[in-house]
Formats: C-alpha cells, sequence, structure tokens
C-alpha cells in the first residue's frame, strides 16, 4: 500500500470518527453523567441526517445546522416526557422513540427513505470551494469535524461546572439524594436528554452531508458503536477531571475506527463493523465485572478440587 | 413554624395490606424547638418526616410550614427550606462529584447556568472547617472516598449551608460507630444552635431523646400518643418513658434497636 494511500485511508477514518464523536459526547452526558442509557439515538443521529438534509436540499446550508439540532432537542424531549411523566420505563422509552422515528424519518425524507445531496450546496462543499488552492485544500471535512467536536467538548466543560450541569451530575449519581433534595429530577433529566440528542442529531447531520447522501438506516448501530468508542475513552481518561473525560470519549471514537480500519486491512469484511462494537461493548462492560468475579472462581475451583 | 393539622396517611388502600401510617395526627412546632421523637418500630415516624417533606401527598389533613399550606407542594418545592438527613450517610451525598461540588450545588444560590464564585468557594470552605476533620483540604477528592462518619457530617453541612426553616434528623447517627456517632451528635447540636434552626429529630436512644432538645414525642400506630417539655421533661427517666408508652398503648415498648441507656 502506498503512503498516499494510507494517509487518504487515514484522513477518512479521521473524519469519519470525529462526526461520530460528538455521538459518544452525546452518550458522555446521558450515559456517564445522567446515567441513562438512551437506546433512541439511533433514531435521533437519522433525525438529524434527515432533517439537516431537506433543510441543505431546501437551500438553507447554514440552517441546516441549527435545525437538525433542534430536531435532536425535541426528539430528546420526547423521550423524557415519557419516562419522567408518563411512567415508562427508562430504556422502554427510548426503544418506543426509536421506533416512532422510523416513520417520521422517513415522512421528513418527503416518503423516500433515501436522499441525495449530490449537487446540494452544505456546509461541506461550501468550506471545499473556499480552501481550493490553499494549503488546506481537500481538508474541509477534517475541519469540519474538528470545529464541531471541540465546540461540542468546549460546551459541556462549562455548562458541567454550572448549578444545572452539578444537578444533572448529581441525579446520575445519587437518585436517592436528588429526590429528597431541592433538584426536581425531572426537569435535570429532561434538560440533560434534550442537550445529548441535539449533539447526536448534529452529528447524523455532519456525517450525512459529508458524504452527500442520507438513508433512514444511517444511525442503526450507532448507539452501540459510540457506547463501545466512550467506554474505549474511559480507560485512557475515565478518572480525570470533565474536560479531559470529554477528550477521553473523542479518543475513545478515534481508538475505535483505528481498531476498525485495520480489521478491514485484514481482510475483514465491513459488515463485521456491529458484531465488533458489540464485543467491545460486552468486554468493557464485562471486563471489570468478571475480573472482580475471578478471586471467588479460584477460591471455589481449589475448593472442589481440594475436597 | 411547623403546623401539622390532623394529617393522615394510608399505605396500599382498598387491599389486605392496607396500613394506617398516619392517624389525623397533630403537632405543632414552634420556632427553635429541637423536638426528639421517639417510638415503637412501625409508629410512623418516618412516615412523618415523609409527609413534611413531600415525598407523598397525605390523604386528609394540611402541613403548613411557616405560616404557608405546604399541602400541595411537591418535594423538591419543600426541599428548599427543609433539610433532611437519612440514617444512611450513603444517601445525602454524590460519591462520584468532589466535596466542593456537592457542597456547591447544596448551597444553591444564584441561576441555573452560574457558576460557584470563588468567593463563594472560600466561604464554603471555611465552614467545613468547622467540623474539624481536615476535609477542606479535600475540596476536589470525589466524596464516595470519604468514611460513613464523614459524609453523614458532610450531609448536615449540605443541609444547613443554607440555614433551612427546619431540619429532620432521621436516626441520623444510628449507622455510624458509637465514637463517631458522638461526634457527629455533637456537631449537629452545635449547628442547631449556632443558627438557631429548628429541628425535629427521630432517635431509638432513649437517654438522649431526654438530654436533646427542649421537647420530646412519643409516637404509636400514627399518633402522638406523649408529648412533654419543660419542667415535667427535665424531671422524666428513661424508666417514665417507658411506663407511659406502657399507659398509652396498653403494651410494653418494642423496638428492637431501642437503646435504654
Amino acid at each position: 500500500m502506498s503512503l498516499p494511500m494510507i494517509l487518504s485511508l487515514g484522513q477518512t477514518a479521521l473524519e469519519l470518527a470525529l462526526f461520530n464523536s460528538l455521538t459518544v459526547l452525546a452518550l458522555f452526558l446521558s450515559y456517564s453523567m445522567l446515567n441513562v442509557c438512551d437506546l433512541s439515538t439511533d433514531g435521533c443521529f437519522a433525525l438529524g441526517a434527515a432533517v439537516g438534509a431537506v433543510v441543505a436540499i431546501a437551500g438553507h446550508p447554514w440552517l441546516s445546522i441549527p435545525a437538525a439540532m433542534l430536531a435532536g432537542v425535541l426528539s430528546g424531549l420526547v423521550t423524557a416526557v415519557l419516562q419522567t411523566r408518563m411512567g415508562v420505563n427508562s430504556l422502554l422509552a427510548g426503544i418506543i422513540v426509536n421506533t416512532g422515528l422510523y416513520s417520521v424519518n422517513i415522512a421528513i425524507m418527503g416518503g423516500s427513505s433515501l436522499l441525495n445531496m449530490n449537487k446540494t450546496t452544505t456546509v461541506f462543499s461550501m468550506l471545499k470551494a473556499a480552501l481550493k488552492g490553499t494549503p488546506l485544500d481537500g481538508l474541509s471535512a477534517l475541519i469540519i469535524g474538528l470545529i464541531a467536536a471541540a465546540a461540542v467538548i468546549l460546551f459541556l466543560s462549562l455548562f458541567l461546572r454550572t448549578r444545572l450541569g452539578l444537578a444533572i451530575r448529581a441525579t446520575g449519581d445519587n437518585p436517592d439524594m436528588v429526590r429528597s433534595s431541592s433538584i426536581n429530577p425531572v426537569f435535570t433529566t429532561t434538560v440533560g436528554l434534550c442537550i445529548s440528542n441535539s449533539f447526536t442529531a448534529l452529528s447524523g447531520c455532519l456525517l450525512a452531508q459529508s458524504q452527500k447522501s442520507t438513508t433512514v438506516d444511517i444511525g442503526s448501530g450507532i448507539l452501540t458503536v459510540a457506547l463501545a468508542s466512550l467506554l474505549i475513552g474511559g480507560v485512557f481518561l475515565g478518572r480525570r477531571r470533565i474536560p479531559l473525560r470529554a477528550v477521553g470519549a473523542v479518543l475513545g471514537a478515534f481508538v475505535f475506527r483505528l481498531v476498525y480500519t485495520i480489521a478491514l486491512r485484514f481482510n475483514l469484511p465491513a459488515f463485521m463493523l456491529k458484531l465488533v462494537s458489540s464485543v467491545i461493548v460486552v468486554a468493557a462492560i464485562s471486563g471489570p465485572y468478571l475480573k472482580k468475579q475471578l478471586p471467588m472462581l479460584k477460591r471455589q475451583l481449589r475448593g472442589r478440587a481440594g475436597a | 413554624m411547623l403546623k401539622l393539622e390532623s394529617i393522615s396517611k394510608t399505605f396500599n388502600p382498598g387491599t389486605m395490606d392496607a396500613k394506617l401510617a398516619l392517624d389525623g395526627l397533630s403537632l405543632d412546632v414552634k420556632k427553635g424547638d429541637f423536638i426528639s421523637i421517639i417510638g415503637a418500630n412501625g409508629a410512623g415516624k418516618s412516615t412523618l418526616f415523609n409527609a413534611i417533606c413531600g415525598s407523598f401527598i397525605v390523604d386528609s389533613g394540611r402541613v403548613i410550614l411557616d405560616g404557608q399550606d405546604v399541602t400541595w407542594q411537591p418535594e423538591h418545592a419543600r426541599a428548599k427550606v427543609i433539610g433532611r438527613l437519612f440514617q444512611d450517610p450513603m444517601r445525602g451525598s454524590a460519591p462520584g462529584m468532589s466535596i466542593e461540588e456537592n457542597l456547591v450545588l447544596a448551597g444553591g444560590r444564584g441561576g441555573w447556568l452560574s457558576t460557584a464564585t470563588r468567593r463563594e468557594k472560600q466561604a464554603i470552605r471555611d465552614r467545613l472547617a468547622l467540623l474539624n476533620m481536615g476535609l477542606e483540604d479535600r475540596m476536589k477528592q470525589p466524596v464516595g472516598l470519604l468514611s460513613g462518619g464523614q459524609r453523614q457530617a458532610l450531609t448536615l453541612m449540605m443541609a444547613t449551608l443554607n440555614t433551612p426553616k427546619i431540619l429532620l434528623l432521621d436516626e441520623h447517627t444510628a449507622a455510624l460507630d458509637p465514637g463517631t456517632a458522638e461526634k457527629v451528635l455533637a456537631l449537629t447540636t452545635k449547628i442547631v444552635e449556632d443558627d438557631a434552626i429548628t429541628c425535629l429529630m427521630i432517635t431509638h436512644n432513649m437517654q438522649s431523646a431526654l438530654e436533646l432538645g427542649n421537647r420530646t414525642i412519643m409516637m404509636d400506630q400514627g399518633r402522638v400518643v406523649f408529648d412533654t417539655e419543660g419542667e415535667a421533661r427535665s424531671r422524666l427517666t428513661v424508666e417514665d418513658l417507658l411506663e407511659k408508652f406502657r399507659e398509652a398503648s396498653g403494651r410494653k415498648l418494642d423496638n428492637d434497636r431501642m437503646l435504654l441507656t
């Protein structure tokens, strides 16, 4: 393999990792901070992609980004209302919204399950044109990904230090304490899910625009992929302060992509991506648990051998 | 300060497990009162606190806090002026957050999107130094690293950072070892006295029920069966209390954790 080819592969992997890292950061807020496993993530990712694509095709490339994020907020709001106000179990609320979003997304895309943006002016095509002839030529997707990831990390670092941010963290950390305190857990859960879903939608919007198309299935499996990235990131920077942990989440997305890209080079077929991510999530969650069980198992085995 | 007007609560109404936990209970707590509450298992002591805090809405009766009818107010709204400590020291603070973050959150001044100022953090530090536990030098450490006694002391600080209108202590030293329990109890009485906080304390220690505070009430089957203060109270002994209970309820006081000394 030639050097330019490796570089090109590396750049694509980096770009994809950056776009996905926004979903990882969303899970950093909902899963790590709020302790809610938001199963509507897949649908919300596709929702952001669909809304972003439709608005961009209608001729508003800039508007497409806030529009996608707003759609994410709404989706998060529905998930939050279901689980805080209507007695639906938190996991079930996510699944219900995810299922509903499938129809919603197709409706948004005008009844089609595929939208093409080949001739559409997007933020990417605009920046690409602007950078033509400069030393940054061809790096537009990378730049947008970097800016987006940096902006979200900055936002989370600042936000999680505010009283609302602390209240959201406390809601995930000790629900018993929050229930008997002056913090309204309904409010913190709702705000947390709205914000995290806006990042997920942004993630989908940018991925769709960078690859100039979106399908209704664009988000399928992204939750597991992002969760795997989050857990990998936690291995590196899991016990540090919040800003570093957020950087760790992005780093996790890079490492996941790297492992995956290398695996592809060893002729692992592309459709194995989701199995790989599932295995990583299981390993990351079960690993520490099994490690704790190990001494007990050893004792049991020894006891049996002795008897 | 706090007025309960014949409040009642039945759990699992209409089933075989129906239990009348509060039976038309009335209580008038004056400003600055420090009331110790004793009673057998299942007498409704914790249920009384839950009713005051709004963990549930009472079936009938009214809860009036500082002249304001809060009967229908949700728990988090009342919590702004009520401080509460539970028996479980793990319940009052967030283990994954630092000591400072926990206290800033409990301080709760300023808007949702504000952050704690340096002055505010310094004030928190100074107040924490009152505990004499060295916690003021560990502000950035996660609370999960603290011992049970330290965590309960921290919870006490969090509950009284903004002087509450009323402080509810639900056997808050019962899960601590005797030495630590004594220390936390001493801290509690000091803070309650210094800030002149109105306080209700459930205890299973009959002796401290009589020694601490200015008034003692005894509960049985969701009612107040004995209420004493002033001179009459200061002459009471633990034996007298047990006798009073027998008189009021017609049976012996049985609380498996009751300490008679």
